[in-house]
């Protein structure tokens, strides 16, 4: 009966081709049920992606979807993460070796890797040591051409890991050397250089660019040496590659990788229950229990890497008492909590790093949660009829889905020891900038996604003194606490390190800047048919992915 | 002649006030687009105040309105802070697929709206009747983004007859030659290539389709039983001519008037449509494409593309209003 329809279907689309095909087509459309499948495709991927990549340098961007479409794809690194972890491995440099004073990197690079063969660009040369030193200059140097190519750009991500204060020069050895000197010993400044804004990029492509007068093609048509190569993008709908036959690791088992841009979570999932795509990002939580229900979906769960919390302004009354910090934590169900808005994909957060890193202080333990003994706080505090102001966070995050649940259930926790509470919510661009306000009197809720695996990347980076005005939406600075961070990243011993950070979280649970409320476990539903596939911390990878 | 200079110059401050409250919007929505992209970072004030400056942010808002100005006299509509490419040419990308789904959507809404329309004022306080009007009331009330939803899990989602969303199955490959899948994908040659674009515009065309197919339906009906109490009407009874006749000749053609000036006016209502119907199924044009870069800040988007909208819409109202004077040179003169 279906080969029947199947030739008859077939029949008639010739003569649709040949004659009255508006008409034809729409009876087609109609009979959707008899139509045959679409063609086979031989290892091909179909990944259901949040958004549409901003463009393809990934110098000029700060968001998972370009880096999934760009860093991850197209481009490789120095250095790169292990699947599913934060351990440091080699990619374009096969080893490195690091002064005692850890301010001299020298990286080895690999020999024979090829650039991206493709129809806009024939490279003449593999990869060396130019491409690296181009790599990092165009993002630092002023007078490099490439450092302003385009209206309106900026290197944000290597500037916001503050890259040109830590880099004092890169430079080449010889074609397969390169030595990169900082101005002073920076520890984690090899899990930086695994980061996506590290993704080297062609010279002599840049240079071919520049001759032709065709710059802008940089960011459209890239080319790296990374797994797969780009073959066609089309805005807010697809992005097509294909495997990079000469790989410097090996050749890839996927022929072709496809992101269908879907950019609302529910039509991702019933693409996944369709079959139309094999992997797909960030579900809702309200999805996963008929995601988790298909017998054709698995549910991967990944390594928690991120932090949701409340940031008190620690220098405004009546926050800025330790004791009135410490009861509001105290009054708050944080199990519940979780419970309710994680759908019971997240754990509630002690200390200010999630505990899949290195580091995390295992001996602190959890907030008590009682509410009597909070409210007996706050009288002895001297704080009577308190009503605060409460932000819910207005975007949906990995580290915290439903910013305007966990609001409300906060809200009824502190009413319960007499504190009134207002819960306001505004927009991102303008809750963002009202954060970082030092007058702000108000309870901001934030959270936050690790760049590198290193503690550094959250105790410094969210509660250093120096990032006031910045990510430490606490305003809090204590100088012990900063002293111990600090000193933790000019050494390399990374069991000392990790003693200095135990030292400082305890420091950071006694003077609570933070009501600390989940880490958010990362969830990707993945066809069963996918084999290889990790829920990476860093990153969505492909490479290494295969398909039955 | 003169009655077409006329309207060109009247376009002229139509124009300039669209730019005005483009500008204005966006402007007054709060953030920047600095910021946004900083996103949970944050960024310190000395660097957001040189970023804002390199993109022209710093000034105040009436130079930063008239350099605006000034590019657009100059033809170029802009840079889009986030993807870096003109504005136009992303405009000129994703238009076709707005287009090509309106089209669906009104011939649908055309085709259904108006037999029904006419057969409930046949057929007044009838079943048929009443059925029709309650249920184009429902299509007119009913939330575009949940209806959408449910047709998904239905359709797609429980039954499987038609895909999730999308212009066409990704195995299929073929450059684009007009932007309109329906063509491309005949042009294209590949089996199923176009049976497959036709199954992926049902479920959009109907979405899109539900609110100016209710607003037809019952301008339709209303005209026609405004038609079939006239005099001429009865007359046309008296003469003895057939049903048919009376209806699809005497009744329908002097009722369409007011129904293609509906017809005209759910143009606007399905380019609002389009940008929850986009989002949806995940349908790659100007609607989808607005939104997101409103979300962005990314001003020179929504600035550029309110304005091409803007000036596409008249172009056709200026066509229209030239063919109206050529049919009937009384409106010219008057």
């Amino acid at each position: 009966m279906s080969a029947c329809l199947n030739s008859v279907y077939i029949a008639a689309a010739k003569f649709c081709r040949q004659r009255v095909f508006m008409v034809c087509g729409a009876v087609f459309a109609m009979s959707g049920a008899a139509l045959p499948p679409a063609p086979a495709l031989a290892k091909t991927l179909i990944y259901c992606a949040e958004a549409s990549p901003g463009g393809f340098d990934p110098g000029l961007y700060t968001d998972g979807a370009t880096y999934a479409a760009s860093s991850q794809t197209v481009y490789s690194r120095l250095v790169e993460f292990a699947h599913g972890s934060s351990a440091i491995v080699p990619a374009l440099a096969e080893s490195w070796d690091i002064s005692p004073d850890g301010k001299i990197y020298i990286f080895h690079l690999r020999r024979g890797v090829k650039f991206h063969r493709t129809p806009y660009f024939k490279p003449q040369r593999d990869f060396n040591a130019d491409d690296v030193v181009f790599s990092f200059d165009r993002q630092v140097n002023k007078a490099n051409p490439w450092h302003n190519y385009l209206e309106g750009q900026s290197y944000q991500y290597y500037e916001s890991m503050d890259m040109p204060n830590i880099i004092k020069s890169v430079e080449k050895l010889d074609d397969y050397t390169v030595r990169f000197e900082l101005n002073q010993a920076e520890a984690p400044f090899l899990a930086d250089m695994a980061m996506d804004f590290a993704s080297i990029v062609s010279k002599e492509y840049a240079d071919r660019l520049a001759a032709a007068g065709k710059m802008r093609e940089f960011n459209s048509k890239p080319v790296g040496t990374g797994p797969f190569i780009l073959v066609a993008y089309q805005k807010d709908a697809v992005v097509r590659f294909r495997a990079n036959p000469e790989f410097w690791r090996s050749r890839q088992a996927l022929d072709k990788l496809i992101f269908a841009i879907t950019t609302d979570n529910a039509v991702r999932a019933q693409k996944m229950r369709a079959g139309e795509c094999q992997l797909m990002a960030y579900p809702a939580p309200t999805d996963i229990p008929m995601l988790e229900a298909d017998k054709n979906i698995t549910l991967m769960r990944g390594v928690d890497m991120n932090v949701s919390y409340l940031a008190y302004n620690t220098q405004l009354p009546p926050f800025d008492k330790v004791e009135v910090r410490r009861a509001l934590n105290m009054a708050v169900n944080k199990k519940a909590l979780v419970d309710i808005v994680f759908g019971g994909f997240g754990t509630v957060a002690v200390n200010p790093m999630p505990p899949s890193l290195w580091g995390y202080n295992k001996a602190i333990a959890p907030d008590i949660y009682d509410p009597a003994k909070a409210r007996q706080m706050l009288a002895q505090a001297g704080v009577k009829n308190l009503r605060l102001q409460l932000w819910a966070l207005p975007v949906s995050r990995p580290y915290l889905p439903n910013g305007r649940r966990a609001a409300e259930l906060i809200q009824s926790d502190w009413k319960a020891v007499g504190v009134e509470t207002d819960i306001v919510t505004m927009e991102w661009g303008e809750y963002l900038k009202s954060a970082t306000d030092k007058s702000r009197n108000s309870v901001v809720m934030m959270g936050w996604i690790g760049d590198n695996g290193d503690p550094d990347n959250f105790l410094a980076t969210l509660n250093s003194c120096a990032a006031i005005g910045t990510a430490n939406y606490a305003m809090w600075c204590n100088k012990a606490y900063d002293a111990l961070i600090d000193q933790a990243k000019r050494i390399t011993d990374q069991h000392e390190r990790a003693r200095l950070y135990e030292q400082a979280q305890v420091i950071f649970k006694e003077q609570a800047p933070w009501l600390t409320l989940a880490y958010g476990t990362a969830l990707m539903p993945v066809a069963k048919r996918v084999k290889n596939f990790h829920v990476d911390i860093h990153a969505i990878r492909f490479d290494d992915v295969d398909i039955d | 002649m003169r009655f077409i200079v006329q309207k060109i110059l009247y376009l002229v401050p139509t124009l300039i006030g669209i730019t005005l409250v483009a500008f204005a919007f966006i402007h007054a929505i709060p953030g920047d687009p600095v910021l946004i992209m900083a996103g949970e970072r944050g960024i310190s004030p000395a660097r957001h105040a040189e970023l804002m400056a390199q993109l022209g942010l710093d000034k105040p808002l009436w130079q930063q309105y008239i350099s605006y100005i000034w590019q657009i006299l100059h033809g170029d509509f802009g840079i889009s802070y986030v993807s870096k490419e003109p504005v136009l040419s992303e405009f000129m990308q994703l238009f076709p697929a707005t287009l090509e789904l309106a089209c669906c959507a009104i011939v649908l809404a055309v085709f259904i709206g108006v037999p029904a329309g006419m057969l409930a004022a046949v057929k007044r306080g009838s079943i048929f009747d009443q059925s029709a009007m309650g249920l184009s009331l429902l299509g007119y009330s009913m939330p575009i983004f949940w209806w959408g939803m449910l047709l998904v899990m239905l359709f797609s989602g429980y039954l499987g007859w038609t895909p999730v969303s999308g212009r066409i199955d990704l195995s299929y490959y073929f450059e684009p030659v007009t932007g309109f899948m329906l063509i491309d994908s005949l042009l294209s040659g590949e089996e199923g290539a176009f049976s497959s674009v036709a199954r992926h515009l049902i479920l959009p065309s109907i979405v899109l389709a539900t609110i100016p197919l209710a607003v037809i339906a019952r301008q339709t009906r209303s005209a026609m039983l405004e038609v079939l109490g006239e005099d001429y009407m009865r007359t046309a009874r008296a003469k003895g001519l057939s049903s048919f006749r009376i209806y699809a000749v005497h009744a329908a053609r002097n009722a369409m008037i007011p129904v293609i000036t509906t017809i005209g006016l759910q143009v606007s209502a399905l380019i609002a449509g389009a940008i929850l119907t986009e989002t949806i199924f995940s349908w790659p044009g100007i609607g989808k494409w607005l939104v997101e870069a409103i979300f962005k800040r990314d001003y020179m988007t929504v600035q550029g593309g309110i304005l091409i909208i803007a000036i596409l819409v008249m172009a056709v109202n200026l066509l229209v209003d030239i063919l109206y004077g050529i049919i009937n040179p009384r409106i010219s003169k008057a």
